[in-house]
């Protein structure tokens, strides 16, 4: 309770302080508005649902994006991960691949999808699959010999061997890569619809600042900043909850 | 040296990075991939080349590295500040983490609009958003590291009678060093790709601005070379603070062994 009341101390000031100096004139409201009327912006866009559309958009893309990026990468991982020669061939062209920001690629990706969801789950995936990969090839490294051997042993093929033994085995490690990359899908997929994408909560977040509705534009910056806190809490619940769920049955 | 060179693992990757270009060089010059999408790799070259010599390319290069080390010189001063004051002090920690836990999430990008109504388009702007997006693996970090000052090293310093500064300076920094240093290295990422965004955002001079140029004039080969050049800055980047990372933590390497 102590520890709440002093965490609430300078976000309740800060809220208190800004409303005060926009009604005495020492803000100017083109700038920072004041909090009274960023909870009538946001109330209004949650009211005629284009907040909440807004967000569908970009949670739907950033989903793809993670999805494709889990595919390819839980794949090229397992691959790469049970062949350790084939993963220091193309160790070094991953390497020089990885560094790029995935956002560098968007005017390639524009011209390639133009303008809607396929340029931006193909940016979100591009920068998602780095994580996953990388998770799933050390995960799969670490799988106990044992269990290859016993792969070995019962002459599974090859796609009951990694089905039935590789990726039960690596699931909780690379489980910890997707979490990561799905953090990263929402920042992807907002920063494309700020810079290039019209759609979604990026967009509209520049939109209202270049209508000056900036009472608008401070509440769905605030919406993005709780979106993005939800998504951890999400995370760090679901991540652990599924673990246990796999080790019960 | 010359084994590690010949080593014929070392080889075959480079054999594979190299087939891959020549597969797509063949294949562009066959027109079985669009010229448009995919330039073949000796235009790229070519570009790269060309720029090299008109100075052109230099010019994007210096002031993208500047702006990012800019920001993220910034990012890192606050960061290991703010972590200090956090990790160190219970009542700085319980009155910030609530809220700084709150904004981290948000995207960095998104307080570009933002920065954009206070300082225009303008470097200022590039620069807080960089140091906004970068300082939280810093931070991070850095609270981790001076909260975990192990309890012999404070110990000794009460019974040596330190002050507060001083057990900070000679103690508790060089005890987070290792943590901050990793945090460092995230951050310089992340500062290279905010900066690549604020330049595409608000029409900066640098690599970014380059490649959304290129692409609105269709000239995709000018589009690849941004992208070989903004491979090789982060590359280096990130090596640079890792020869650094080597260096500079010798100290605690040879006390462990």
């Amino acid at each position: 309770m102590r520890r709440l009341l002093l965490g609430a101390i300078i976000p309740v000031l800060f809220l208190v302080v800004w409303e005060a100096a926009s009604r005495t004139g020492l803000l100017t409201l083109e700038t920072l508005s004041r909090p009274s009327e960023i909870f009538a912006g946001g109330y209004g866009a949650l009211r005629d649902g284009s907040l909440l559309l807004a967000t569908l958009q970009t949670c739907e893309t950033a989903l793809l994006g993670l999805v494709i990026a889990a595919v390819i990468g839980v794949a090229v991982g397992t691959i790469l991960g049970l062949m350790p020669t084939a993963e220091r061939v193309a160790g070094p062209t991953i390497e020089a691949l990885r560094p790029i920001p995935a956002i560098a690629f968007m005017p390639l990706s524009l011209m390639m999808f133009g303008f809607g969801v396929g340029l931006e789950a193909s940016i979100v995936a591009y920068a998602c699959i780095w994580p996953i990969l990388i998770v799933t090839i050390a995960s799969v490294r670490a799988i106990e010999g044992r269990l290859l051997e016993v792969a070995t042993v019962l002459e599974l093929s090859l796609w009951k061997r990694v089905t039935k033994i590789v990726l039960p085995a690596a699931f909780e490690r690379i489980n910890v890569g997707l979490r990561v990359a799905a953090a990263i899908s929402l920042v992807v997929a907002v920063t494309v619809e700020i810079v290039l994408n019209p759609r979604g909560l990026g967009y509209h977040l520049v939109l209202a600042q270049q209508s000056l509705r900036v009472g608008l534009m401070w509440a769905q910056l605030f919406w993005l900043c709780l979106l993005g806190f939800v998504l951890n809490l999400m995370l760090s619940r679901v991540g652990s909850g599924s673990a246990l769920i796999w080790r019960s049955l | 040296m010359r084994r590690l060179l010949f080593d014929p693992i070392n080889l075959a990757a480079s054999g594979f990075a190299l087939s891959l270009l020549v597969a797509w060089q063949l294949l562009a010059d066959a027109h079985v991939i669009s010229p448009i999408f995919f330039p073949s790799p000796a235009r790229t070259i070519e570009v790269l080349r060309y720029r090299a010599f008109d100075g052109s390319l230099w010019v994007s290069l210096a002031s993208t590295a500047l702006r990012m080390v800019t920001g993220w010189m910034l990012a890192s001063a606050i960061g290991i500040a703010v972590g200090a004051a956090i990790g160190s002090s219970r009542i700085a920690g319980a009155l910030l983490n609530p809220t700084l836990e709150f904004i981290r999430p948000l995207p960095a990008s998104a307080v570009i609009p933002v920065a954009v109504l206070f300082l225009g388009l303008s470097n200022a702007m590039s620069l807080t958003v960089v140091a906004f997006g970068a300082v939280w693996p810093v931070l991070l970090a850095s609270v981790h590291g001076f909260s975990s000052v192990s309890p012999q090293l404070t110990d000794v310093s009460h019974v040596l009678g330190f002050k507060r500064r001083d057990f900070i300076r000679k103690v508790a920094l060089p005890s987070a060093l290792p943590d901050i240093v990793a945090g460092l290295r995230v951050s310089l990422a992340l500062a290279l790709i905010l900066t690549v965004v604020t330049e595409m955002q608000s029409s900066l001079p640098g690599l970014g601005w380059d490649i959304f140029f290129a692409q609105r004039s269709y000239r995709s080969a000018d589009l690849y070379a941004g992208l070989v050049l903004l491979a090789l800055l982060g590359f280096s980047a990130n090596h640079l603070i890792l020869f650094f990372e080597r260096r500079a933590l010798r100290w605690r390497n040879a006390s462990t062994q």
